[in-house]
């Protein structure tokens, strides 16, 4: 048994990756990852990427901001010490909406970048997890789980034959760590 | 991304149901306006129904325009397979205007349009109307330099709206990048004219109605109105045309990006009408407060109508980012986003016209579908003039393949 983790195909050129997923797809092969420098258009598609769920997250967060607005407002100077401001009600709605607009947009803005943070593995003074270095610089690369997959040989030949510059096969998943 | 054979020298044939039925809603409105001209106590609300279908008629038309100045100072490559429908409601822009001032032009010497500050002894200090607020404006907001105004500005935004359908014409016959470049520069130079001038075209055509109240926020509030209902008549007459056969390069990508124009427009629509209302809600001033007085008064259902119809439905239906690539809800929110924006201008125009004696009746919905008739056939017989699609745009291609 080898301790290889994973294989690494690294291309010079997107077309060529493309075609090496293709290659690899109709193989059976299933890809881990890819890593681009560059986004490429349909790639998601291609790789049956599921779609991202981050619109319902900044909803929700969204409308947790929209419902503290409303909360704090509505204690401090609705329950706790009503204020008269141009003889109007204490629960005066249309002056609530600007806070609780900004404040919706602040936990929204917030919350997603958390979320940003914690599923890219981004943080200040932790090790980003990269796979392979060259891949943030001029290398486009397609990652398949050595472990799932037991024909290394034919996956080193089929991305060799659909024009992989160079092939890894690494012992650790991310690189980075050291 | 493959090559794809779509027909690019597409014809539009305006022919069969949608040139009868454009007959007819014309029909109905000439038989609606006769009819508001037959008794003497309905005519000050036929005029100001014409003025509502006439200034929105005029603003979605010149809206067209500016989106076609957009696309073009954008660089943008994704609206270029669909810049024919705006530019047919750019070449329908002279009609509108010429529309509008008649009917400024005949409401303000022969009845009442303008009653606020066109009136006998407003400005004649020795006479028993005579009112100071007025006379001080006087020296904006009289006849002749009124209409001035409106000329200069309407024919100026006929000329460029003619311009730049002209420019993309002459693309299809001669080709190269000449056109695209002249189209820049035009369309730069008529974001700025347009831009300082379409507030004051707003404060005169609308808010001079209530002369005595005014709001700075006002000029951007119907610019936002007139945007966002364009916005939506574009994308009606794209999905229309989809479902009778023609324009099969349009995509549901295309489509989204309309969707996102109406949402976010919409949003906008609402955060200037919003930012207008705290600001004189929270600071309470009589002068300011009585435009909203009255429609508090007598046009409650109609105001939360309009926020119903143009903020909620909107928001609600196009949030979610499927919902913007299907063709049928699409169009229902823009049907509703056009209702809404009639309901806007409605609540706009008519406190400072008929007052408390408004209705909805048949001169009202009359006068609107005939406007619409007019609209129809105006602008699909210029679009029927020429192919669909503009076929030697620089960025064509990336129209074609589109894709969010």
């Amino acid at each position: 048994m080898s301790n290889i983790k994973y294989i690494l195909g690294s291309f010079g050129d997107p077309d060529e990756m493309m075609h090496g997923i293709e290659k690899l797809q109709e193989n059976n092969i299933k890809i881990h990852d890819v890593y681009t420098p560059m986004p490429i258009h349909g790639i998601e598609a291609k790789l049956g990427v599921k779609r991202s769920r981050l619109d319902i997250l900044a909803f929700f967060c969204g409308i947790t901001g929209t419902m503290s607005a409303f909360a704090l407002i509505y204690l401090t100077s609705v329950v706790d010490w009503k204020h008269n401001i141009g003889g109007k009600p204490a629960l005066a709605l249309p002056d609530f909406i600007p806070i609780m607009f900004e404040v919706t947009i602040l936990f929204c803005a917030f919350s997603l970048v958390g979320a940003y943070y914690a599923s890219t593995h981004l943080f200040p003074g932790r090790a980003p997890r990269v796979m392979d270095l060259r891949a943030t610089d001029d290398r486009f690369i397609i990652a398949i789980d050595a472990k799932e997959n037991a024909e290394h040989s034919k996956i080193d030949g089929l991305l060799k034959d659909a024009g992989a510059l160079e092939i890894k096969h690494n012992e650790r998943k991310y690189i980075s760590y050291e | 991304m493959g090559t794809h054979n779509y027909n690019l020298t597409e014809q539009f044939e305006f022919t069969g149901k949608a040139k009868t039925l454009s007959f007819v809603a014309i029909a109905v409105g000439v038989l609606a306006i006769g009819y508001g001209f037959t008794a003497k106590e309905l005519h000050e609300r036929t005029f100001a129904n014409l003025l509502l279908m006439a200034y929105y008629f005029a603003c979605v038309c010149m809206s067209g325009a500016f989106f076609l100045a957009v696309q073009f100072v954008a660089q943008a490559g994704w609206s270029a397979s669909i810049l024919r429908v705006p530019q047919a409601m750019a070449k329908t822009l002279p009609i509108a205007v010429v529309i509008l001032i008649a009917v400024m032009a005949a409401g303000l010497y022969t009845h009442n349009l303008y009653h606020h500050w066109n009136a006998p002894g407003l400005t004649d200090i020795n006479s028993p109307n005579y009112d100071k607020l007025i006379d001080g404006k006087s020296a904006f907001l009289n006849v002749p330099f009124f209409m001035a105004r409106q000329v200069i500005f309407l024919g100026v935004y006929c000329i460029f709206a003619v311009l730049l359908a002209k420019l993309s014409t002459n693309e299809d016959l001669t080709g190269g990048l000449n056109s695209y470049r002249k189209s820049f520069k035009y369309s730069c130079i008529f974001l700025v004219i347009y831009g300082f001038t379409t507030p004051i075209f707003a404060f005169d055509t609308i808010m001079s109605l209530e002369a005595h109240w005014f709001s700075t926020m006002f000029g951007w509030y119907n610019f936002a109105a007139m945007w966002v209902s364009s916005l939506a008549t574009i994308a009606i007459i794209i999905i229309l045309l989809r479902k009778a056969g023609y324009m099969s390069w349009v995509n549901n990508s295309h489509l989204h990006n309309l969707g996102q124009f109406i949402f976010g427009f919409s949003i906008f629509w609402t955060y200037v009408w919003f930012a207008q209302f705290m600001l004189i809600y929270y600071a309470n001033m009589p002068e300011e407060t009585v435009y909203f007085y009255k429609r508090f008064d007598h046009y409650e259902f109609w105001f939360y109508l309009n926020l119903i119809l143009n903020f909620l439905a909107p928001v609600l239906l196009l949030m979610d980012r499927d919902n913007k690539r299907q063709e049928n809800i699409m169009l229902t929110v823009c049907i509703i986003v056009l209702c809404g924006h009639w309901v806007d201008y409605y609540q706009m125009i008519m406190p400072g016209t008929v007052e408390e004696h408004h209705a909805f009746g048949f001169i009202e919905i009359g006068t609107a579908v005939g406007f619409v008739g007019l609209f129809t056939f105006t602008v699909l017989r210029a679009l029927s003039k020429q192919p669909l699609i503009a076929k030697n745009h620089p960025f064509l291609q990336e129209s074609l393949n589109h894709h969010l």
